[in-house]
């Protein structure tokens, strides 16, 4: 029993990983991209569309992905090749991205899929309790290794410094020679790609069929999530695993008869992001890692 | 940067282009100023793509219109928030000259209320709310009626004698399904019992899933549902269990776990009222004081449709369907006495049989339901 909510705890997860994995990165270049849901939402009625068309999932995988990064393209095109305000262009591109996605998704519903299956490592899935970890799909697999390859590209590479540099002052990376806008795009661009394989995950893992806005607001956690995980890859599993977690233990909860009101225990990632972000605001941002560019538009010309 | 307001203002216009597009899209958008066929509105809560709730709207509207052919002009609004702004929609509806306007989730009630003030000589009618007006009726589905039926399958179906039952909020339309649900199990099952999971939304298809794996982790081989996705019924296709549809027919999803779905049918109310404006006789009705609604029919008047009984012995299909001609037919009452909550506490006498207004007032579990409402 505990091996099934500990599975479905992670599985949860796995979407809140990627998304706030791939924002994490155009933040550290010193873009914020609100757009996380809307590029989420893209990728999910891509991935389906290309799922089901095709009768391929792992068409689909890439598909959504694909699909976030073109919209994320959108982003970058105005945010960084026309210097506009990233908080209202964010917001624009979730409410672009909802609206769309329903248009496209539209001859989608009512559809169904066969999910992507699960890859049971044979021995290793049979450990108690730990067994669990060994009974995924390809992307939540995936998503540990992307973690891993982020946070040492990020800490142990000169590309990563480079990419660090570019949001800790983009003025100076700049008189360094470095190309500020072309870093801040490939950050961008990756943070789309991974927000639609995000979006990918819902419709061909967790509920193999399309609806529209079926992100119910992931891909907000998503960004409070970067913030939780003061910018650190790692702590961003740590954090998506604890999400996760109290979600699934508030229905579990429930189930079990416990008297804690849901409603109470539904608030409580919001409540411990906010303590996070208190906590960050209270003891200085260059300590907790806040790119120092993080939402600030760069001109060449200055 | 002067550039930077331009570029904001074309992004502004280019997604309101986009929205209007969207919104443009509704296909009954033509133009017959005097063919004097009556003009009849609706305004949708979702996308009529939802498979649910504003989907079985959409089917009743295209049944009104198919069995009044050229006498009658339909054309709907979707995507239409809950709310004040609701009341400009409606507004709108009006100036476009329709004549009777069906505003379709309970959200609209005081928007419609506000606009039949303003407009006498137009008809409205709002579903599942309780605030009326001479010139606005209310109507409403015994839902419930279909989770007793749902009970029986379920009670004889269940090896575990474990349910699990997906709530969205703990408003009386719900428990009032829960206890008519634990009803029926009861009756078929004494020691089968309901584990209640509120997802505190009508619509999120992952927490949904997540909400329905649980309940399996905790032992339920039975799921049913009171929220809109069908979520729940994939993740029970996946787990080899069995459930229950919600408000259309969900086969597709769960070719091997649906045991059968209750269909909201709005089209015989809709064709009613039309009619009744057709003939000039069109009245609220008597209408009691509390939520049922001028209007408020079940399985008995095909309001509420089963699909057919899948994936279940026939004994299992045969004892459902002698339930749901039961409820039909009037012989059998869901909530008649002896009924105790499931603290022990007597609700009804032996013989006694709730009325309406008792449905709405539901604060309690009947037994076969574990734990506590949520405040």
């Amino acid at each position: 029993m505990y091996e099934e909510l500990l599975l479905t705890i992670l599985l949860t997860s796995v979407p809140l990983i990627l998304a706030a994995t791939g924002e994490l990165v155009a933040e550290r270049s010193g873009v914020l991209n609100l757009g996380v849901e809307g590029m989420m939402l893209m990728g999910a009625v891509a991935a389906f569309g290309a799922a089901s068309l095709s009768g391929n999932v792992y068409l689909g995988i890439l598909g959504g992905g694909i699909s976030g990064m073109l919209v994320a393209g959108i982003f970058g095109f105005f945010v960084l090749g026309l210097a506009t305000n990233q908080v209202a262009t964010g917001l624009a591109l979730t409410i672009f991205g909802t609206g769309l996605s329903g248009l496209i998704g539209a001859p989608l519903v009512g559809k169904a899929i066969d999910g992507l299956p699960a890859l049971v490592i044979p021995g290793l899935s049979e450990l108690p309790l730990v067994g669990v970890l060994f009974q995924l799909d390809l992307l939540a697999y995936l998503s540990v290794l992307i973690v891993a390859v982020t946070s040492w590209f990020l800490m142990r590479t000169r590309g990563g410094l480079i990419l660090r540099s570019v949001g800790i002052n983009h003025d100076s990376a700049h008189a360094l020679g470095y190309p500020v806008l072309w870093v801040r795009l490939g950050a961008v661009l990756f943070g789309g790609f991974m927000a639609g394989l995000a979006g990918a995950y819902l419709p061909l893992v967790l509920t193999p069929h399309w609806a529209e806005q079926m992100t119910a607001g992931r891909g907000w956690i998503a960004l409070a999530l970067v913030v939780f995980a003061s910018w650190r890859p790692w702590r961003v599993v740590i954090g998506a695993v604890l999400f996760g977690g109290v979600t699934i233990m508030q229905l579990a909860g429930q189930a079990k008869g416990w008297t804690i009101p849901s409603q109470f225990l539904s608030m409580m990632p919001y409540i411990a992001t906010i303590i996070v972000l208190v906590a960050i605001s209270g003891r200085g941002r260059i300590q907790f890692g806040a790119p120092a560019h993080l939402g600030k538009s760069f001109h060449a010309t200055r | 940067m002067g550039n930077a307001k331009l570029i904001i203002a074309a992004l502004v216009v280019l997604i309101a282009a986009a929205v209007f597009y969207m919104i443009g899209q509704p296909p009954q958008e033509k133009e017959t100023a005097d063919s004097g066929a009556l003009k009849v509105g609706f305004v949708y809560l979702t996308n009529p793509g939802d498979h649910g709730w504003t989907y079985a709207h959409e089917v009743g509207r295209q049944q009104l219109q198919d069995h009044f052919g050229d006498k009658i002009e339909t054309s709907y609004v979707e995507n239409v928030p809950e709310g004040p702004d609701a009341a400009r929609v409606i507004r709108d509806l009006v100036a476009q000259g329709n004549k009777i306007i069906f505003t379709t989730s309970f959200g609209y009630m005081d928007p419609t209320l506000q606009v039949a003030g303003e407009y006498p000589d137009v008809y409205f009618d709002h579903i599942t709310g309780y605030k009326r007006a001479a010139n606005m009726a209310t109507g409403n589905i015994r839902f419930y009626e279909g989770r007793y039926v749902q009970g029986v399958v379920a009670g004889l179906t269940t090896k575990s004698n474990q349910i699990g039952y997906l709530g969205a909020f703990p408003i009386p339309e719900v428990i009032q399904g829960i206890n008519s649900f634990a009803r029926g199990l009861r009756s078929v099952n004494p020691d089968a019992s309901i584990k209640v999971v509120w997802v505190n939304s009508w619509y999120d298809p992952v927490k949904e899933a997540d909400a329905a794996k649980v309940l399996i982790a905790e032992g339920a081989d039975v799921l049913a549902q009171h929220t809109d996705s069908p979520a729940m019924l994939q993740t029970a296709e996946k787990a080899g269990v069995k459930g229950f549809g919600q408000s259309s027919d969900m086969h597709e999803f769960a070719p091997n776990a649906q045991l059968f779905s209750s269909v909201n049918n709005w089209g015989p109310y809709y064709i009613d009222q039309v009619q009744k404006v057709l003939d000039g006789s069109w009245t609220t009705g008597e209408g009691p004081d509390h939520w049922a609604g001028n209007t408020w029919k079940g399985i008995g008047d095909d309001f509420l449709v089963l699909t057919e009984f899948k994936n279940m012995p026939a004994d299992v299909a045969a004892k459902a369907a002698a339930a749901r001609d039961g409820i039909a037919n009037g012989s059998l009452n869901i909530f008649e006495g002896p009924m105790q909550d499931n603290e022990g506490n007597e609700v009804l006498k032996a013989g006694q049989v709730m009325d309406d207004g008792g449905l709405w007032a539901m604060n309690y579990y009947v037994a076969g339901v574990e734990g506590k409402i949520p405040n």
